[in-house]
């Protein structure tokens, strides 16, 4: 398949961009990387996504596709001779779904909301990150089955969902000098994302930690309203 | 074995009615259990402990839940009656892609209207009128969101019709003269004798959010 063929609408820095990225790398499809500028958005994604104006985008063909785990679920059902994303039973296949959702909808919204708060509001915060890792802890007992990945001896669609996030996940732990992942209350994640960030199709699209903590204050200050940092 | 399915639910949940039509579309006989969302029953507390929220369906004992993510395991375990969801990806992508935008936006958008007052509320309609602006859009001339029969989208949607008169009653305008498009679309698809015999009556649910509104303060 040529490579114009297959392109996605994105940014580095962004977890929900690495997920359609990780998954046509499982696939072995290759794809153009269109790389969006920070602060401003180019005609093609207003014009492959006018309803939510935002990243990732897969344009397949000519057709556009949005949402970062539709897009994952779309590529599954696509490019089928490839290794699968999501399981075959219809009830493993609702308990990733369910977790992916929960990835998204609560801790990650929790993390968000770590990000700009203050004194109680972010202890409040913190309490539901390390809550939800507990319970992820939790699932990640019940989905992986004493194996490799949440999907088993792949990763799978609530790999992707979850370890998309842990580049952002080592940042906040820099910057509020806390440990999310811990050996002695998270053992499993700890070693499933040591995995999940080492593999092959995961190690080219996840950003360096350092280069996040770095653009990481150029978001903090364009949301305070101050110039970014000069180098 | 039979199958045993048990669905706990709330009679005015849009996401529950979801659940019940995807269930009525594809013949599966099922328990129903109403919950009292004020005091939540030790199965749904057992079956859904991260959120606690109904609906739950229970399939053999083993719960699922999130109404979009029932529904597509409904589909996907009947699979062989009534599709609920095409059968091409791209299809499929677009279809789920509309799914969420109805779960992000329109709950959170009629919720604004029933239960705030002045400016607040103004700003919920002005919201409102867009989203279904959008949906409009993307219905077209089609007879339903699925094209030439219902589908995914449609489902997702076609509970909140139940919540019409009570939206606009509150909300102070006319839900037709506003989304005619949207309320032709409801009156076709309500010809379906699964839709019609599982959507509670526009004025019973009208009267239950005037007592949710009396215990907001609201009335």
């Amino acid at each position: 398949m040529a490579k114009n063929d297959v392109k996605v609408l994105g940014a580095w820095p962004s977890p929900y961009v690495m997920r359609p990225r990780i998954a046509l790398n499982i696939k072995s499809v290759n794809y153009e990387f269109l790389e969006e500028t920070f602060g401003s958005k180019s005609e093609l994604l207003l014009q492959s996504n006018p309803v939510h104006k935002k990243i990732p985008v897969l344009i397949h063909g000519d057709k556009p596709i949005c949402e970062s785990m539709i897009i994952v679920e779309y590529i599954d059902e696509v490019w089928t001779s490839g290794p699968s994303i999501l399981p075959s039973d219809p009830y493993d296949r609702a308990i990733q779904r369910f977790w992916a959702a929960y990835v998204d909808e609560k801790w990650f919204a929790a993390m968000k909301g770590l990000r700009s708060a203050q004194g109680e509001e972010r202890k409040a915060f913190l309490d539901q990150v390390t809550e939800g890792l507990a319970l992820l802890e939790e699932a990640f007992g019940k989905c992986s089955k004493g194996k490799a990945f949440f999907g088993g001896d792949r990763i799978g669609l609530l790999d992707i969902a979850f370890g998309s996030f842990l580049g952002w996940l080592k940042v906040t732990e820099k910057v509020n000098g806390v440990k999310l992942l811990d050996e002695a209350k998270t053992p499993g994640l700890v070693k499933w994302a040591e995995r999940f960030c080492a593999d092959a199709a995961v190690k080219s699209v996840m950003p360096e930690t350092e280069k996040l903590l770095e653009f990481s204050k150029v978001l903090a200050a364009k949301m305070k309203g101050a110039p970014p940092p000069k180098n | 074995m039979a199958d045993e399915v048990v669905l706990l639910d709330f009679w005015p949940s849009m996401f529950g009615m979801r659940v019940r039509i995807a269930l009525a579309e594809k013949g599966i006989e099922y328990e129903y259990k109403e919950e009292d969302l004020g005091n939540k029953s030790p199965l749904l507390l057992q079956m859904n402990p991260i959120h606690k929220k109904i609906p739950v369906l229970i399939h053999n004992g083993k719960p699922v839940c999130e109404s979009l993510i029932i529904v597509q395991y409904i589909d996907e375990v009947w699979k062989d009656r009534s599709p609920l969801l095409p059968t091409d990806p791209y299809q499929r992508a677009h279809a789920r892609f509309w799914a969420d935008y109805v779960d992000k936006k329109v709950y959170e958008v009629s919720r604004k209207i029933w239960t705030s007052k002045g400016e607040e509320k103004e700003a919920g309609k002005k919201e409102f009128f867009e989203i279904f602006k959008t949906l409009e859009g993307e219905l077209g001339d089609k007879p339903y969101f699925g094209a030439e029969t219902f589908g995914f989208v449609d489902l997702s949607l076609i509970p909140f019709y139940s919540w019409f008169y009570a939206i606009e009653t509150f909300g102070e305008f006319n839900m037709e003269a506003e989304c005619p498009k949207i309320v032709a679309w409801a009156k076709r698809y309500l010809q379906k004798e699964t839709v019609a015999k599982t959507l509670p009556d526009q004025k019973k649910v009208y009267e239950f959010v005037g007592q949710m509104r009396k215990r907001f303060g609201l009335e």
